[in-house]
């Protein structure tokens, strides 16, 4: 391409960039005869330049942009439609601009469609041209002037004045008749544009703009990128061999090397900050395009908006400015959508009309802070916290004990989002966990404060640069690793008899660290070296780093620990890429090689919250229905023995620890009092023995008003897996083992205790109801739902058949078995829950047989799709108070009617 | 093969070849895909890399991938006495070091008399030879350096 075009580009671009938040300000301050200048010079010189270039679509669009700019100048009211008028246009130029920078050449066709537009705000309707606009210009603008000042007198005199004197004083109206001279003319002051803008606003009016703008942009010179990145590199080697000298100059006492090599050092430190400078950016590069952004969302859903922007010339690494772009215009965009409240709900609360979002950046350490505050609504506890239950990230029990502060975070987790409504600004399949995501990628955090009522500040951590990084280097098996320093908590010495010890829950070791359960990993099976070393090792002690990723805390034990050192982070070989547990290698001051461990990496490998995470996500993106990989949230405990035990978390009621004091006994049986009832304990079996002091943990089961405790030794987690019940059991109350988190487990069966708890469980049920019996028929292809379920149909006074699948289900229907009403899957194999449905709909005599869908999507689409094959109710699978009050709606309506 | 270069750099109908030895068998590099000739010394092993990863190392402030030629070939491990030999390649901006048994000398051979695989060299061979050329009493395999790299790096991958 020719050097003039992509020069022409550049520049191009730049200025469209500084148009757009210019006019966005202009239409706010209309009397700033400045900030009008500056938007009107910069479409000018693309005009004029566009002509230079032969570039005649460009051209003319530019025109027609520039002459309804002109109208303003000469003093025609300014008005939002215009504003947003000329926004169009000048994304229109950008398109073109891209097509040309892709292409080479002007792309074909014509804009009449966005000119009409312009001509007919700027008056002109159809005889407008370049003649006809100089015309116009001479004659009419005092008209004009008149009108402005009648209507805009009082609120902006002097400003008006300004206005006037400013156009006197700058390019004259003569520029619309001669775009030719123009076009030679522009092609100088072109380059400064940006560089103006900035000046402008310290000071310079008007006419002297010009001159200001010349002396900067002799003090700047543009330097490709790659020269910079060389020279970058170069000072890295520098920075290494530095420490390489030092390194040697340590082990020997007294060498007559000292004195230079500080000095070398001291030149080294400097000259790496100088070229780190040449990296810096002013944070307000990412900034430019939100007040545009800004603008045109307050339009779109109808708020007032504005937006305070502290700090634009904070600087920072220009590899990390690209990365956060985005996640900043995201949180932005996120703040003036949910934060911010219409303007109706914003006086009603008795705050200002207008929303005001504040960016501020600033330094602090090796960091950059960046806060993006709203003086919104806040965020809400209360809908957060039903939606984290509703989504299992958390237990009902534990929620309680989180502060606000913690509820507050799960906005950062995968599917959550405060808005009831997804409108086309947000919720466009980018959630804040995506934006958190991406800061911790570059070593940041992000972390937020919200008041009811006050607002939200959200504020990110970031590093100034990331070709630098602090790590900590520790030994693994012989070998030597580096831990980036941003990822570690603390270090924690392990000790067997120590209040540090290695514990394990089976084969996994967990730390106790200050009443947490820490889960650990030895970083040697991490990378899959040194298992012999391991076996001989004791394998109870070793240094245990903490580390936190995102939201997930955990320890990984080493060796040994040396030191933290600056380290200059370069970029493995191809082929090593594909290992995730490695960001980087680096040289240490030794000479030696050693690998960057990535915080990441480590903790996808283990597993837990991160993978929760995508596992979220995957479901977000997949329609419900094709869930061959249901899944359901599992609370796993131990009880008794070491092998952990689990019961499908949605039929806990609540997780409880009681005193044990509180303990008492009637009637030979431990019962706690419980919000003003007693409550039952059971122990799974008789081998349990309920602690004697301290806390108690107990999950809480609560079925047709009545509630009992399971006691328990303590909770692991809560996990998602499917349950897959593979070997079935003999013993009562464990309904039969299957693999949870990748560990054999037995599976709870509630059913069995709630009768142990309250003899009369069973016969207290319903007995309203006629103790006749009813039959019933429930078909599922999954033996954990028919063993959960059967014993609560029966309970609930049914005669139950069991199918395990729809086929036999039929067979029974076939063979002449009559029942009061049908409770059926829909996810099964061969014959799904729809077509059976259908089926029993199709022949008269089972016609009136209410049939109830039972489903672990409860999903609205489902529910519709279930409705038209035929089924009349829906509930969800673990809903059973739902399923009971379900069967009862029917049966009882057939009692009735019969 | 892959190595215009080398025949830009020698306006001649011939190629010069830096011949290794790998247990016993001699392979020609191009000599303009030739760097340098070290010694690998201070090898850090790289877990979970692939098996003829023989480690990272510092050379002269580039950190190099080394790869073991035995490994790549599928030959049995070097005698622990013997001192191996690297040499050093580029490859879009990366340096690699193949690790060898010993370097020999350069060899000046005519393009025309280069011969293709025999049909039935072992496929885990063919893929990274370019051709053979018979010497004084010895064949030379022609290294294809890119394949070399190249097909590693898809088993990486894979």
């Amino acid at each position: 391409m020719d050097d003039l075009l992509l020069e022409f580009l550049t520049e191009t671009n730049e200025s469209l960039d500084v148009v757009d938040v210019e006019l966005v300000k202009f239409e706010q301050e209309p009397n700033n005869a400045q900030i009008l200048d500056n938007v009107f010079r910069l479409v000018h010189t693309i005009k004029g330049t566009c002509g230079f270039l032969g570039l005649s679509r460009l051209e003319a669009l530019a025109h027609a942009a520039e002459t309804l700019m002109g109208r303003f100048r000469d003093g025609e009211p300014v008005t939002p439609d215009a504003v947003t008028l000329i926004l169009a246009s000048i994304d229109r130029i950008k398109g073109l601009l891209a097509e040309l920078e892709a292409t080479g050449a002007e792309p074909a066709g014509e804009d009449r469609d966005l000119i009409c537009d312009l001509e007919r705000m700027a008056g002109f309707g159809g005889e407008a041209d370049a003649g006809g606009s100089a015309e116009e210009e001479g004659v009419t603008s005092g008209d004009l002037v008149y009108q402005v000042l009648e209507r805009e007198l009082r609120p902006g005199e002097v400003s008006l004045d300004d206005l006037e004197r400013a156009f006197r004083e700058t390019e004259g109206p003569a520029d619309f008749e001669m775009p030719a001279a123009v076009a030679a003319a522009a092609v100088q002051p072109e380059p400064d544009a940006a560089n103006d803008v900035k000046a402008d606003e310290a000071a310079a009016p008007g006419a002297e703009t010009g001159e200001t703008s010349a002396s900067v942009s002799n003090q700047s010179i543009r330097v490709n990128l790659e020269t910079l990145e060389h020279l970058m590199t170069m000072v890295s080697e520098l920075v290494l061999t530095r420490n390489q000298l030092l390194d040697i100059a340590r082990r020997q006492e007294d060498s007559e090397f000292k004195m230079p090599l500080q000095r070398l050092s001291n030149v080294t430190a400097e000259l790496q900050d100088g070229v780190m400078k040449t990296r810096m950016q002013p944070i307000g590069n990412a900034w430019q395009k939100l007040p545009r952004i800004v603008r045109d969302l307050a339009r779109e859903v109808d708020k007032q908006i504005e937006l305070e922007m502290h700090g634009a010339e904070t600087e920072l690494d220009r590899q990390v400015l690209e990365l956060i772009k985005d996640p900043l215009t995201h949180m932005v965009r996120n703040s003036a959508d949910h934060g911010l409240e219409t303007a109706n709900e914003r006086i009603a609360a008795g705050k200002p009309a207008k929303g005001v979002i504040r960016l501020s950046a600033y330094h602090q350490g090796g960091y950059i802070i960046i806060e993006i505050a709203d003086d919104g609504r806040g965020l809400d506890t209360e809908k957060l916290k039903a939606k984290a239950l509703e989504r299992g990230t958390i237990g009902a029990a534990e929620i309680d004990k989180l502060s606000e502060a913690q509820i507050h975070k799960f906005i950062f987790h995968a599917g959550f989002s405060t808005a009831a409504k997804v409108t086309n600004v947000s919720g466009r399949g980018v959630g804040l966990d995506v934006v958190r995501n991406n800061i911790e990628l570059i070593g940041g955090t992000v972390d937020l404060k919200s008041a009811a009522g006050k607002g939200t500040t959200f504020t990110i951590k970031i590093p100034l640069t990331l070709a630098i990084v602090s790590a900590l280097i520790v030994e693994v098996a012989g070998d030597r690793f580096a831990i980036p320093q941003m990822s570690v908590v603390e270090l924690v010495r392990a000790q067997p008899n120590s209040e540090h010890r290695i514990e394990r829950i089976k084969d996994t070791p967990v730390l106790r660290l200050r009443n947490k359960l820490l889960p650990l990993v030895h970083m040697g099976s991490l990378l899959g070296i040194g298992a012999a070393e391991r076996d001989e090792a004791d394998p109870d002690s070793g240094f245990i780093v903490v580390m936190l990723v995102g939201a997930q805390t955990f320890g990984i034990i080493v060796d040994s620990v040396f030191h933290t050192e600056e380290i200059v982070v370069k970029p493995m070989s191809s082929m090593l890429r594909d290992i995730p547990m490695f960001s980087g290698n680096t040289i240490l001051g030794d000479g030696s090689v050693i690998m960057i461990i990535d915080p990441n990496g480590v903790a996808q490998a283990l597993g837990s919250a991160a993978a929760e995470d995508i596992g979220y996500a995957d479901r977000d993106e997949d329609p419900p229905g094709a869930d061959e990989q249901e899944t359901m949230s599992l609370l796993i405990f131990h009880a008794g023995s070491n092998e952990p035990k689990a019961v499908p978390l949605s039929l806990v009621t609540r997780l409880e620890e009681f005193e044990t004091d509180r303990i008492e006994q009637a009637n030979g049986r431990d019962l706690v009092q419980y919000r003003g009832r007693l409550m039952p304990l059971i122990c799974i079996d008789e081998n349990i023995k309920r602690r004697t002091e301290g806390l108690q943990p107990m999950l809480v089961f609560c079925d047709s008003g009545h509630s009992m405790a399971l006691v328990v030794d303590d909770i692991v987690d809560i996990v998602d897996d499917r349950l897959n019940i593979e070997v079935k059991s003999e013993i009562d109350g464990i309904l039969g083992s299957a693999v949870v988190n990748g560990r054999a487990t037995d599976i709870i069966d509630v059913g069995h205790y709630m009768p142990l708890a309250f003899d009369d469980w069973l016969m207290r049920k319903d007995m309203q109801t006629e103790a006749l019996t009813r039959p019933l028929l429930f078909v599922d292809d999954s033996a954990f739902f028919r063993n959960m379920l059967t014993p609560v149909l029966t309970a609930a006074g049914y005669a139950v058949t069991v199918c395990d699948d729809a086929e036999a289900a039929l067979a029974q229907l076939r063979g002449g078995g009559r029942f009061d009403i049908i409770v059926s899957d829909i996810e099964m194999p061969g014959m799904n829950g729809f077509d059976f449905v259908e089926a029993v709909k199709a022949q008269p005599k089972w016609q009136s047989t209410p049939v109830i869908a039972l489903s672990a999507l409860a999903t609205p689409a489902a529910i519709e799709r279930g409705r038209q094959a035929g089924f009349d109710d829906f509930v969800a699978k673990f809903d059973r108070p739902g399923l009971i009050a379900a069967i009862k709606a029917f049966t009882v309506e057939l009692g009735e009617a019969a | 093969m892959n190595d215009d270069s080398a025949e830009r750099a020698v306006p001649r109908d011939t190629v010069q070849y830096v011949t290794v030895l790998i247990d016993n068998q001699v392979f020609g590099l191009p000599i303009a895909r030739v760097h340098d000739v070290f010694v690998p010394e201070h090898m850090t092993r790289v877990p979970l890399a692939a098996r003829e990863v023989a480690g990272v190392l510092n050379l002269r402030g580039r950190i190099v991938t080394a790869i073991d030629m035995r490994e790549r070939l599928h030959l049995a491990p070097r005698d622990d006495a013997a001192v191996p030999m690297a040499v050093g390649i580029e490859r879009k901006g990366e340096s690699y070091g193949l690790i060898i048994d010993s370097v020999g000398e350069v060899l000046d051979l005519p393009r025309a008399e280069a011969e293709p695989n025999p049909t039935n060299l072992d496929r885990r061979w063919a893929e990274i030879a370019a051709g053979i050329h018979r010497l004084d009493g010895r064949l030379m395999i022609i290294l294809d350096v890119d394949h070399v790299l190249g097909r590693a790096l898809e088993a990486a991958a894979a």
